[in-house]
C-alpha cells in the first residue's frame, strides 16, 4: 500500500518525529510459557523478564532495547492466563507486538497492562532487524508504505495511552 | 466497564440482523442476561455484570492486593468471589510459603466467605462446592476457566489486572462470540474418553482454532458423558483458543448439582439455558465410534495423532494429574487398566488427584488402592507438575501425561518431552514402559 503518512498520530507527533523501531522476528504460536517461564512465576517482573523467550530466542532478554517491536506469526500468546507474559514485554520496553493473530486471552491481558498489539496479516513480511515506525495503530515500513492493520477500538487504544487498566480505573474514580 | 455507552460494534461483526426475535445461542442468552438487554448480536461489544469471580493463589491476592491499595478500592461483592489455593500448595520453599502466607492473610482481611485451601484444583472444587449453576456469567483468573462451561455457565479466563477491574466494578466487557457447535454422534469405543475427543478436535482446528469464540458441545455422545468428562471437554476448549466451552445443562448436570448441595429453587428454569434450534453460527460434526485413543507429541496439544503413531516411544514417567486429567472418572479409568497389574520396572507412575473429594470417593471405591498396588506414587491435590510452578520433571525425561499443555519447558527443563493422552493411555503406557494402545489391554 502506498500512502503518505500525513496524519499526526494520537501522540501528537509527525512521521519524522516518531523514532524507528527495530524488529525482532519470531515464528508462530509463541506461547505464554516461553514469554514468562513457570519456574520464575513466583518472582516479580524484573526477574521473570530476564528469562523471557529464553527457550526461543536466547539473545532476546539481553539484547532487546526500549522502543523495539516483536513481529511474530499466527497465534502469538497462546496458553496460560498469566498476564506476566505481556507484562514482561512492557517491562522490557517493547513498543508493540505485530502479528497476524493472537490468543484472545493474551490480547485482553496485553491491553490491560498497556501493551499495544497490532493485528497485521502481512506481519511475516517484515524481517529481523528491519526498522519500522509504529504510529498509533499503524505500521509504516518506510515513508511511503503502510502495512494495513485491523482497527483497534478506542477504549483499548485509550488503555495503551494510559499504560494499562489500573490507570483507567484511577481516572474513572476521580 | 471501560466504555460508557452500553454497546459498540467492532469493525468486523458477524451480526444477525432482525432484532429481538432472532434465535439465540446459549452463549448469547447468558450474555444478554448479564448485559441486561433482550438479545445480542455476534460481534457486539458490551459490558456484563459478573455473577462469580474465581481466582487462585498465583493470580489472586498477591497480584490484586497491591493494585486495590493503589486504587484505594474494595471488593465489589465478597459473596461473589471464590478463592482457591492450588498452585503453590503444598509449600515447597520460602517463596511459595510467602505467596501462601500473603494469600491467607488477604483472604481474612477481605473477609472472603468462600475460600478453598489445599482441597484441590480450582476448576474442579468450584463446581464441587455448588458455586456454578446453569446460566451464570463467570470469570476465572486462570486459562482453564472455560471448565465451568460444562455446567451451562459462560465462564472464561482473564489475567490479574482484568480481575482487578472485575473485583472493583463487578463488570467486564465482552465481544459477543459466534457459537461453533461441535456435534458428536455415536458411541465412544472402549478405552476412549473425553480427552481423546478433545485432542482430536484440537488437532483438527489448531491451537488457536477456537478463534476466541464460544464452543458448544452437542449431540448424543456428549449427552452420554458424565459431568466430569464434560468438564474435560470444556477445560480443553482453552487449548483450542476458544473463550468458552459450553455444554447445555440436562438431567446429568442437575444430578451433579444436587449432589453438590445446590438448592432445588436455584435450578428452576434451567431448560431455558440452551441454544435455540439452528442458532449456532458454525457447526462441525464428529463420529465418536470411529475415534481411536489420541496422543499429542511434544510440544503442542495440536500435535495429535492416533496412538499407534507413537507406539515406539519409551517413557520414563506416566503422570495422571491436573484439572484436565485427574478427576474421579480419570482415576477410575486408570484403575480399570491397572487392576492386578504392575507398572514397568523403569517407569514411574505419579497420580495427583484433582480434588480431595474425588480422591476420597476413589478411596472408598477401592480405586486408589488399585493404583497404589500397581506402583503409583500418590501426590497432593494441587496443580503440581502441570503448572510447572515448582514441582516439575527432571532433565531429559520422557513423560506421558493426562494434563492439558505440553509446551516446551512448561513442566520442566526444555529437554523434557511431554506426550499428552487420556488417563487410560497413560495407565496402559506405565505398564509397558512405552506408549501403548490401551485397547490391547482391555478385553
Amino acid at each position: 500500500m502506498s500512502q503518505e503518512p500525513t496524519d499526526i498520530t494520537s501522540d501528537g507527533l509527525t512521521f519524522d518525529q516518531i523514532p524507528w523501531s527495530r524488529v525482532w522476528s519470531l515464528g508462530p504460536q509463541i506461547d505464554t510459557d516461553a514469554l514468562a517461564p513457570g519456574a520464575y512465576m513466583k518472582f516479580d517482573l524484573p526477574t521473570i523478564s530476564k528469562h523471557t523467550l529464553q527457550g526461543v530466542r536466547a539473545d532476546f532478554a539481553q539484547g532487546v532495547r526500549a522502543g523495539d517491536v516483536i513481529v511474530a506469526g499466527e497465534g502469538f500468546g497462546v496458553g496460560s492466563s498469566r498476564e506476566q507474559a505481556a507484562g514482561v514485554l512492557v517491562h522490557l520496553g517493547l513498543k508493540a507486538v505485530i502479528a497476524p493473530s493472537y490468543s484472545g486471552l493474551f490480547f485482553r491481558n496485553a491491553f490491560n497492562v498497556g501493551l499495544l498489539l497490532l493485528t497485521c496479516p502481512q506481519a511475516p513480511e517484515m524481517k529481523e532487524g528491519q526498522l519500522i515506525k509504529v504510529m498509533g495503530s499503524k505500521v509504516w515500513v518506510d515513508e511511503h508504505h503502510e502495512l494495513p492493520c485491523e482497527p483497534i477500538p478506542d477504549f483499548l487504544m485509550e488503555m495503551v495511552r494510559l499504560k494499562g487498566l489500573v490507570n483507567v480505573l484511577k481516572l474513572r474514580k476521580k | 466497564m471501560i466504555q460508557s455507552s452500553s454497546t459498540q460494534s467492532f469493525a468486523q461483526g458477524h451480526g444477525t440482523k432482525g432484532g429481538a426475535q432472532v434465535a439465540q445461542t446459549l452463549a448469547q442468552k447468558i450474555i444478554s442476561r448479564a448485559a441486561g438487554v433482550p438479545s445480542v448480536q455476534v460481534g457486539q461489544v458490551l459490558n456484563c455484570a459478573v455473577d462469580l469471580a474465581m481466582f487462585h493463589d498465583s493470580s489472586g491476592p498477591r497480584r490484586l492486593e497491591p493494585m486495590l491499595k493503589e486504587l484505594d478500592a474494595k471488593i465489589w461483592d465478597p459473596q461473589k468471589v471464590v478463592l482457591v489455593m492450588d498452585h503453590y500448595v503444598p509449600e515447597r520453599d520460602e517463596d511459595s510459603r510467602k505467596i501462601l502466607h500473603i494469600t491467607r492473610q488477604v483472604a481474612k482481611q477481605w473477609n472472603l466467605p468462600h475460600v478453598i485451601d489445599s482441597q484441590g484444583i480450582c476448576h474442579v472444587v468450584l463446581p464441587e462446592r455448588g458455586h456454578l449453576k446453569p446460566g451464570m456469567f463467570c470469570v476465572g483468573g486462570d486459562s482453564h476457566s472455560p471448565t465451568g462451561g460444562a455446567f451451562g455457565c459462560y465462564m472464561f479466563g482473564i489475567g490479574a489486572t482484568e480481575m482487578l477491574g472485575v473485583v472493583v466494578t463487578g463488570e467486564i466487557w465482552i465481544q459477543v462470540p459466534k457459537t461453533i457447535e461441535m456435534n458428536w454422534t455415536g458411541r465412544l469405543g472402549r478405552g476412549v474418553m473425553a480427552k481423546d475427543m478433545m485432542l482430536h478436535m484440537i488437532a483438527q482446528r489448531g491451537l488457536n482454532g477456537g478463534e476466541y469464540q464460544a464452543m458448544e458441545f452437542t449431540g448424543q455422545t456428549i449427552q452420554a458423558l458424565s459431568m466430569r468428562e464434560r468438564m474435560t471437554l470444556s477445560n480443553l476448549s482453552a487449548e483450542m483458543g476458544a473463550q468458552a466451552g459450553l455444554v447445555a445443562a440436562d438431567q446429568v448436570t442437575l444430578e451433579y448439582l444436587r449432589e453438590a448441595g445446590v438448592q432445588e429453587a436455584q435450578l428452576e428454569g434451567f431448560e431455558f439455558w440452551c441454544s435455540d434450534l439452528n442458532s449456532s453460527q458454525e457447526r462441525e460434526c464428529f463420529n465418536a465410534s470411529e475415534l481411536a485413543p489420541q496422543v499429542a507429541a511434544p510440544h503442542s496439544p495440536a500435535n495429535t495423532k492416533p496412538v499407534d503413531a507413537y507406539s515406539d516411544v519409551a517413557i520414563d514417567i506416566a503422570y495422571i494429574g491436573a484439572c484436565t486429567g485427574a478427576k474421579l472418572d480419570d482415576l477410575r479409568a486408570a484403575a480399570e487398566v491397572l487392576k492386578g497389574q504392575r507398572i514397568h520396572a523403569s517407569t514411574r507412575l505419579m497420580v495427583a488427584p484433582a480434588s480431595a473429594k474425588d480422591q476420597r470417593i476413589a478411596q472408598e471405591e477401592g480405586v486408589m488402592q488399585v493404583l497404589i498396588d500397581a506402583g503409583a506414587e500418590v501426590l497432593p491435590n494441587s496443580c503440581g507438575a502441570c503448572a510447572g510452578y515448582g514441582a516439575s520433571f527432571e532433565e531429559n525425561m520422557t513423560v506421558i501425561s493426562s494434563t492439558a499443555r505440553n509446551f516446551k519447558a512448561r513442566m520442566g527443563p526444555a529437554s523434557v518431552q511431554v506426550y499428552l493422552a487420556s488417563p487410560y493411555t497413560v495407565a496402559a503406557s506405565s505398564i509397558r514402559g512405552r506408549i501403548t494402545d490401551v485397547r490391547e489391554m482391555l478385553s
